[in-house]
């Protein structure tokens, strides 16, 4: 997986542009200014499967859902950094992005690096990091791409038994 | 060992757990969940969940709020939509148009208690703390999860202290201090973090005037707001029959991310310029500036003192230009009708609506026109708030909100009061 390396404190004016907030509706519209006034190489290269590594604080600032979706809509699935903007985590989980609370990572990566995750493993080279567990509760989310759609599940599968 | 903020303890309690620390996610219990004309919208998200009903229809409430009575034909129906989910689902707790805005209304009719946990979709949930309970605003879909399932899940927040000390000269409120905050910590000051407030000015606040700061940590972006509940809150909720609950306080020695203090006792009247509530000047700066609307209303600042303090204001003398004023609750309208105070409003030429929220959101009673300056004793002053976008909008005190009033432009009440 290829890592696009961001620093400390990118806050969500940084990721996706308040200017946007209500003039771009589709997916590809708001997915293609993501990240667009700090890195304005990233919507054009960025490819499905792509991880974000970044410092602490990451996704601080106003609660727009576009911070996380504008980078979903890229083909982001993962997140990885010292830490989230308290909203943004809760932004990531609502919509099925993977965030990781991990140190360490933006000293060994520069963008364009490999990484691999397997399950809760990370590894950078031959380096392991091991992301911290999510409560159950919170993978099913995850897992299930979103709030909504893993209330869904949920009760789909609680009307069919 | 250290000890624990008042987040880190109520959402332990409320998860089930012995202890929660700072990034813990949790499953957090809700034992009120709250919603208001934004309701029939919530049902049908909460109706591509395929869940049975509503799991604990006790523990909520609807109220009616934002635009009553119905200002058209679409408000008509999204209130009939609400009024079908309510029998269907048996909500008792439901407000209906009139009774005023869902704070005020969930305040005074003892539905949340201190160390409860209460969840709205409103950002200004928040508001709550005033009661020492965790209040915390939810997007529409999550508010559909918790009709669904009764929890919410939360990631424990990081805290600030704000220590707010000495007493407030008269004529200046608990909006000013809300003012000299966000004046000072901008707007993006909180950062999602709970809030929780100490210090010897909150025992020297009414009742009225203490829901200001916790409601207007919307505004500094906070995720809830705490203020330690004393025997004022107490004898509150005892009047209203609430009596088993147990408070929660934090630690003296829970750890803070950051703490500030603020010294009140010299503190003067504040002004939020358009176009956000942190941009904030003395008085004295914004006198003169003219307006055409004045508005003292809304879950902020639409309380008895409010009214009160309005009235002492304009008592004796005319309104020049429109004075729309609503009161935020049936019971505060009541209030101020049985003390005269409604007498002195309507004698000086203000305008008296429904209970509810009114203009804050543009909805309807109190739209400018374009151009056209309203000073407000509310909350939000964004581009457009009202209803009009180039249509300004200053944050004041109530007495000031008065003041302009009689003058056509922001003005300092001290010119007419004796
Ligand atoms: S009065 Fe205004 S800020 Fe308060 S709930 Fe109503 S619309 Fe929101």
């Amino acid at each position: 997986m290829k890592v696009w390396v961001y620093g400390d404190n990118v806050n969500t004016d940084l990721i996706f542009p308040g200017k946007y907030t209500y003039t771009l509706k589709t997916e590809a519209d708001i997915a293609a200014h993501a990240l667009e006034d700090l890195d304005p190489t990233f919507a054009k290269a960025v490819h499905p499967g792509d991880v974000i590594v970044a410092g602490r604080n990451w996704g601080c600032g106003s609660s727009r859902e576009q911070g996380v979706t504008s980078l979903k809509w890229s083909g982001v699935g993962v997140i990885i950094a010292e830490s989230f903007g308290g909203l943004y985590f809760r932004n990531c989980i609502n919509q099925g992005v993977r965030p990781i609370v991990l140190s360490g990572l933006t000293e060994l990566l520069k963008t364009g690096d490999q990484i691999e995750i397997d399950g809760d493993t990370v590894l950078v080279g031959d380096q392991r990091f091991i992301a911290p567990k999510l409560p159950p509760s919170v993978q099913a989310i995850l897992s299930a791409g979103g709030l909504e759609p893993m209330l869904q599940r949920r009760f789909q599968a609680s009307t069919t038994i | 060992m250290t000890g624990f903020t008042f987040a880190e303890k109520v959402l332990a309690q409320h998860a089930g757990v012995s202890e929660a620390h700072v990034g813990d996610v949790l499953d957090v219990e809700a034992d009120v969940m709250f919603s208001h004309d934004n309701t029939a919208a919530i049902r049908k998200i909460f109706q591509q969940l395929g869940a049975p009903g509503i799991l604990h229809p006790e523990r909520v409430v609807f109220t009616l709020d934002h635009a009553v009575p119905a200002p058209s034909t679409e408000h008509a129906k999204n209130h009939a939509e609400i009024r079908e989910w309510v029998k269907q689902q048996h909500v008792e707790h439901f407000f209906e148009v009139g009774r005023g805005i869902c704070h005020q209304v969930i305040s005074e009719e003892a539905l949340v208690l201190p160390g409860q946990t209460i969840f709205g979709s409103d950002s200004h949930t928040t508001h709550f703390g005033w009661l020492g309970a965790f209040g915390m605003g939810v997007g529409r879909t999550e508010m559909a999860a918790l009709w669904a399932t009764g929890q919410l899940w939360i990631r424990v927040p990081e805290a600030m202290q704000i220590t707010l000390n000495g007493k407030l000269q008269p004529g200046v409120t608990a909006k000013d201090i809300m003012l000299e905050i966000l004046g000072k910590l901008t707007v993006n000051g909180s950062d999602y973090r709970s809030i929780e407030f100490t210090g010897d000015t909150l025992a020297s606040l009414s009742i009225d005037e203490r829901p200001v700061i916790p409601n207007m940590m919307a505004e500094f972006g906070a995720m809830n707001a705490y203020f330690p509940p004393d025997q004022v809150v107490f004898d509150y909720l005892a009047e209203r029959g609430a009596k088993d609950y147990t408070p929660i306080y934090p630690d003296a020695d829970a750890v803070y991310q950051e703490r500030h203090a603020f010294d009140v006792s010299q503190l003067e009247p504040k002004v939020a310029l358009p176009n956000q509530p942190d941009n904030v000047v003395a008085l004295g700066e914004a006198v003169g500036q003219p307006i055409q609307q004045a508005f003292i209303g809304t879950c902020t600042g639409g309380r008895y003192s409010d009214l009160a303090a309005a009235a002492a204001v304009l008592k004796g003398h005319k309104v020049k230009i429109r004075c729309v004023i609503i009161p935020a609750s049936q019971q505060v309208l009541l209030q101020a009708m049985k003390s005269g105070v409604l007498t002195d409003l309507i004698e000086a030429g203000a305008t008296i609506t429904t209970p509810g929220c009114g203009p804050c959101m543009g909805n309807h009673m109190g739209v400018p026109a374009p151009n056209e300056a309203t000073i407000s004793s509310g909350s939000r002053n964004f581009k457009g708030r009202m209803g009009t976008a180039d249509a300004p909008i200053y944050l004041s005190n109530p007495y000031v909100v008065a003041a302009s009033a009689l003058a056509g432009a922001i003005a300092n009440p001290q010119e007419f009061m004796s």
